[in-house]
């Protein structure tokens, strides 16, 4: 099995510390079509999850995921909140009570934590959101498996997916969220969203470079 | 930036603080989760009407708190919308058995956190319909946006929503009185200055000397369009036009005309705006019976100004007459 609880929690605090690192680059790519606040948002959101660390290290993948989901749900706040709370509270219903998960389960997790993204959200690929960047990572990822490759190299690709997925945010204009109200002044600017969910995904590849 | 604070992230805390210091004869003030309520709920057999939405919009919403207003207000981080536990909870104090109205500014965010918290409040057995709240005429409307945003019509909606539900009102009744609002209402706003969100410490849009925002929202988020700074006649005529032509308002119709400061504008412009507005809308034959003037839903220390037309029945100017006790707005008592 690819990934242990304690790769879920070096997950976890790997993404903490990604996103603290990348605060104020988050804040300045909203101030550019948003509100300027997804980089303390998620900052602020990502400390309490770490508080509550101590509490979760001991239970199974599932109950982290959801704790993880809700904690954010309570503290984050704007549309980031519900969005990246409904993606880990997704992940953690398909995890429920597992120890370690397998490539395949990793799969659905992430593919129920998209899923559940759009159900909240109402965005599709094209609109300038997170579901640009979550969206051909999935698809990477579970081509990658369905190939036979090891898993930290479809790991690799998720990531370079969610990447390539994010930079292409860049010329779009937004029909989602707070950016839509630019119309055509959101275009050249990349979405802070989508960049969030990249950085989440790549922490996911870097934690778990040695997972097979 | 230079702010009357102490630390940016004790913002909010401190605020609800002094407002329980200087209003707790009106407002009780709840902490962790953040929530304002009327002091004397939840009143048994009434309906309760809460709004709620990032901070930086005072008095909007924690000032219309009290009799004749809101039940409770969420107040989020700034410009930040509140989370699903602070709707709950605020839901849950304040539900008296007629059921809670949730008034939601469009915002994706807002929407978002309002729908999970009155999925959570139904499932615990309490009534509630929400209400949303869309009258920017800025935003272009379409399937492929987030929609207009809420913006000035919100605190009028509240207002008369507050009345209805004094009036022991039913919940679809004052959920009507809302929608009403909300269909008969526009708004739009400009900027002279942008404002700076504590926590970010510099001013979210570089807005120069010369120059002003058209359309902007209330988050300090630039507007649809930035041109050379023109006389506040011009400038009330950019707005005016949008708004009554967008309804459109006809000769004959009665209206509320509120003019907004958005934080950081004196009180002597927006009577100006306000002149030219009224003289606007009489020119159309359009019948002003009712007014607000001054700063009600702001955008920190935002210079500027937002213009919003409410069409009025007979029904709603009673209810927009009726008493209102609340820190920001009173009357009647």
């Amino acid at each position: 099995m690819p990934v242990s609880r304690d790769d879920v929690l070096a997950w976890i605090t790997a993404i903490a510390n990604v996103l603290a690192e990348n605060k104020n680059y988050l804040t300045e790519l909203d101030a550019a079509i948003g509100d300027a606040d997804h980089g303390a948002n998620m900052d602020r959101g990502f400390k309490a999850v770490m508080n509550k660390m101590p509490e979760i290290q001991d239970k199974d993948i599932g109950t982290i995921f959801k704790t993880v989901g809700m904690t954010l749900l309570s503290t984050v706040g704007g549309a980031g909140g519900p969005l990246y709370g409904t993606l880990f509270l997704q992940a953690g219903m398909k995890t429920a009570g597992k120890m370690e998960l397998s490539s395949e389960d990793w799969a659905e997790a992430l593919e129920a934590a998209l899923n559940g993204v759009i159900m909240r959200g109402k965005a599709e690929v094209g609109d300038k959101t997170m579901v640009d960047a979550l969206t051909p990572a999935l698809a990477a990822y579970k081509k990658a498996i369905s190939e036979g490759q090891a898993f930290h190299l479809a790991m690799e690709q998720c990531a370079e997916a969610a990447r390539k997925g994010m930079e292409s945010t860049i010329p779009l204009v937004a029909r989602k969220g707070r950016a839509s109200y630019l119309g055509e002044r959101s275009a050249g600017h990349q979405d802070p969203g989508a960049t969030s969910s990249y950085l989440i995904l790549n922490a996911a590849a870097q934690a778990w470079k040695n997972s097979h | 930036m230079k702010k009357l604070i102490n630390k940016p992230e004790d913002v909010v805390r401190e605020e609800l603080e002094g407002i329980a210091y200087a209003h707790g004869d009106l407002v009780k003030v709840h902490y962790d989760p953040n929530f304002i309520v009327r002091a004397d709920a939840p009143i048994q057999g009434k309906v309760a009407v809460i709004s709620g939405g990032g901070s930086g919009h005072e008095p909007m919403h924690g000032g219309f708190v009290g009799m004749g207003m809101l039940d409770a207000a969420c107040p989020g981080a700034v410009f930040t919308s509140p989370t699903p536990d602070q709707m709950l909870e605020a839901t849950k104090a304040v539900n008296g058995g007629a059921g809670v109205l949730h008034i939601v500014k469009n915002y994706t965010g807002d929407i978002m956190n309002f729908e999970m918290a009155a999925d959570l409040a139904r499932a615990e057995g309490i009534e509630v319909e929400a209400v949303v709240t869309d009258d920017d005429v800025a935003v272009k409307d379409s399937l492929y946006t987030a929609g207009r945003r809420g913006v000035g019509v919100t605190v009028l909606a509240e207002k008369l929503c507050g009345a209805a539900a004094e009036q022991r009102r039913s919940l679809q009744e004052v959920a009507e009185v809302c929608r009403k609002a909300k269909n008969w209402g526009r708004s739009m706003g400009m900027a002279l200055t942008s404002c700076t969100v504590p926590h970010v410490g510099k001013p979210t849009f570089d807005l120069p000397e010369d120059q002003m925002e058209i359309g902007i929202g209330i988050h300090g988020e630039p507007g649809r369009t930035r041109m050379p700074l023109k006389s506040a006649d011009e400038i009330v005529e950019m707005l005016m036009e949008p708004i009554i032509s967008d309804l459109p308002y006809k000769a004959g119709d009665e209206v509320l005309l509120f003019v907004n400061g958005m934080g950081g504008t004196p009180l002597i412009e927006l009577y100006i705006v306000y002149r030219k507005a009224y003289e606007i809308a009489t020119k159309h034959g359009i019948k002003v019976v009712r007014n607000l003037v001054g700063s009600y839903i702001t955008s920190l220390e935002m210079a500027g100004t937002s213009i919003t037309m409410l069409k009025m029945d007979d029904d709603m100017i009673k209810l927009w007459d009726a008493p209102v006790k609340t820190p920001a707005l009173r009357w009647g008592v």
